[in-house]
């Protein structure tokens, strides 16, 4: 990249030049991964799988004629004398609840009544697609990261990552097909009567520009699809300019690739910063369409980031266990690993200040959204599944350095980590789509699986059409000799 | 003979030279005492053979032990001590606790660590230093060997380490 001095120490050039040496001789021919038949195979043995129990559960769920009935807001709230300001707080939350259960109730009666099992169906989907497209973009901003922080150490991995984001165009066709067939069971705001006549609701009539903009409120919902698709057109098109100067580099070595996918990079992460946060009011927030929060961007954010680190560490070390990879050492590992454990606690922190305030303020609109899934029995387990598998465990089993540096604790947590984040996206969308009927079973798993399934073979079957690590990379040496 | 008072000192003018000297004197059987550097020298903790620190043991104790006065402290005075409806809230509530909890667990930790580091290394106010060459400070690399943790001869030392590549060999002496 630039010039060495030319008085540098003679010992010092001596002992690069050997290491140079040695490496190429070992590890600096290209290396390119293979998809072997039988990997392909257990991954489409996966998707049928799944699609058998997506069929069973549906089967099942028409059977049991939809849903368990659970009591809910009978239940003894014990009082003592001292607590009569928390009675009356809650006895406001709950009619606030009901009431708007009743109007919920009101609003489906007036359109169709969707059988349970499909909306199970619809709720799973949107689930996948909010958890996979994340996975894809993390892919993408793992990389514009790396490289608008030039950073040397995570070249071995950049590959993987980018083989990732090839599912974004994917995602993105999907989550639109699947917004027109979901949206009415979904997305409470999508019903036009909402806007006129006897149910209409002026907190969505208020808000109904952010949706129908600028059409009829009530309407064909344009701004909402417009920056949908924007926002995957974006990213879409930075995962091509950035994946064309990665892969031109390994046919010329020109160190310009680099700095014009590190300016791509750095214009994505501005772009990024302002889409997800958005996006995540769009695909999320908005299936609660009364409810806010502030820190929702920010919290799917932590989400995605901390999964995407997950499952390219679990990429990168299956591929190590292979045989691949041997670029990457316990250093790399060690630093992916911090990654993981920091983002943990990043995603923990974002998670308890969006809880500690609403807890603190107690203002029924706000807490709702709490109250929906702590005090209903089909969510409550799924709630504090969520903080042990996203906080505790990662946090005590990644805390320890060994733990980062070796493969078989990755093993263990990343996969904690992916299925953690998934429950964390099914507690985000589900209480709001299936109210009280919401359940885990086969339909949920028939889902993931598939969606599982096709992501794996997008990622690896990518995976093979460049080589695993970049040859002419500026900081390939860097990543090389790192050490801590 | 006294231990920490005869050492035998190696200057080295390279980090590289030092390395492949500090394994080549431990390769002969001679215990280093400590080495000396300017700056840190990657890879110098290896080929000492250091063990790995337990210095994070310290922190997580002083953390758990951060965690415990915290939640402690709060759950006596908001639940015991001095009552007070907030809220609307239970006396004892958990999450308010959190941040403060969150905090005095870091700050233990991070006192505790320093504190436990400074008794280990044998740091005080007033400790009076004791430097083996002034040129550590500057670009000189210093290798101390106790003459009282070797049963090789003086002469025997001083050759192996002028032998390794150092620069110059001397003898420093304390009171």
């Amino acid at each position: 990249m630039e010039d060495r001095p030319v008085c540098t120490n003679i010992a010092t050039e001596l002992i690069d030049t050997t290491v140079v040496e040695m490496k190429t001789d070992n590890t600096m021919t290209e290396e390119k991964f293979s998809f072997t038949s039988g990997a392909k195979r257990q991954i489409s043995i996966t998707g049928v799988v799944g699609l058998v129990l997506l069929v069973l559960g549906i089967v099942l769920s028409m059977n049991s004629g939809g849903h368990g009935e659970e009591g809910h807001g009978d239940e003894e709230h014990a009082l003592t004398a001292t607590e009569q300001t928390l009675e009356a707080s809650v006895t406001q939350e709950e009619e606030t609840h009901a009431a708007e259960e009743d109007e919920h109730a009101a609003a489906t009666e007036e359109h169709h009544e969707t059988a349970t099992w499909l909306k199970r169906v619809y709720n799973s989907l949107w689930v996948n697609n909010i958890y996979f497209t994340g996975l894809a973009i993390i892919g993408l901003f793992f990389i514009a990261i790396q490289y608008a922080a030039q950073a040397g150490w995570s070249v071995g991995m950049l590959r993987v990552s980018l083989s990732m984001a090839h599912w974004l165009p994917i995602a993105g066709i999907l989550m639109l097909v699947s917004w027109f067939i979901v949206k009415g069971d979904v997305f409470h705001w999508t019903h036009h009567d909402l806007y006129e006549g006897p149910h209409a609701d002026d907190i969505l009539i208020g808000k109904s520009a952010l949706w129908f903009w600028p059409l009829e409120a009530g309407g064909f919902p344009l701004f909402y699809i417009l920056r949908m698709v924007v926002f995957f057109g974006l990213w879409y098109m930075f995962f091509l300019w950035i994946k064309r100067e990665m892969l031109a580099e390994d046919l010329d070595g020109n160190v310009s690739h680099w700095y014009k996918a590190r300016k791509y990079s750095a214009i994505f992460l501005v772009i990024f910063a302002v889409s997800s946060s958005v996006a995540a009011w769009d695909w999320v927030m908005s299936i609660d369409p009364h409810w806010f929060s502030t820190m929702f961007g920010w919290y799917i954010f932590a989400s995605w980031w901390v999964n995407g680190l997950a499952a390219i560490t679990l990429i990168v070390v299956v591929l190590k266990q292979n045989g691949y990879l041997s670029i990457v050492n316990s250093n790399h590992l060690h630093d992916i690993g911090k990654f993981i454990f920091g983002f943990s606690i990043f995603w923990t922190y974002i998670w308890f200040s969006q809880f500690l305030l609403i807890y603190y303020a107690n203002i029924p609109e706000e807490t709702i959204y709490f109250i929906e899934r702590i005090e209903s029995s089909q969510y409550v387990w799924v709630f504090y599944m969520n903080l042990s598998l996203n906080f505790f465990l990662p946090f005590l089993l990644l805390m320890t350095r060994d733990a980062k540096r070796h493969m078989s604790f990755l093993k263990i947590v990343c996969p904690i980590v992916l299925v953690g984040h998934w429950f964390d996206f099914y507690l985000m969308v589900t209480p709001g789509v299936m109210k009280e009927e919401g359940t885990f079973g086969f339909v949920e798993i028939g889902m993931l699986m598939i969606f599982g399934a096709a992501f794996l073979f997008v990622t690896l079957s990518n995976l093979t059409k460049y080589p695993l690590f970049a040859k002419n990379h500026p900081m390939l040496q860097e990543s090389l000799h790192h050490h801590i | 003979m006294e231990r920490d008072k005869h050492f035998v000192l190696g200057v080295y003018e390279d980090e590289d030279v030092l390395l492949a000297a500090i394994r080549k004197v431990r390769d002969s059987g001679i215990k280093i005492m400590e080495v000396y550097s300017p700056f840190p020298v990657h890879g110098i903790d290896e080929a000492l053979g250091y063990k790995r620190t337990r210095l994070p043991i310290a922190a997580f104790l002083f953390g758990l032990l951060g965690t415990s006065l915290a939640l402690l402290m709060q759950i006596w005075m908001l639940g015991f001590d001095w009552p007070m409806i907030i809220g609307g809230k239970n006396f004892a509530s958990l999450p308010p606790f959190v941040p403060v909890t969150f905090e005095l667990t870091v700050l233990l930790s991070a006192l505790g660590m320093v504190g436990t580091f400074m008794v280990v290394s044998d740091l005080k106010p007033y400790k009076k230093p004791r430097l083996m060459d002034i040129r550590i400070t500057d670009d000189k690399h210093v290798m101390a060997i106790d003459l009282a943790g070797n049963k090789m001869s003086k002469e025997d030392i001083r050759k192996i380490v002028g032998d390794s590549g150092a620069s110059e060999v001397n003898d420093k002496d304390f009171e």
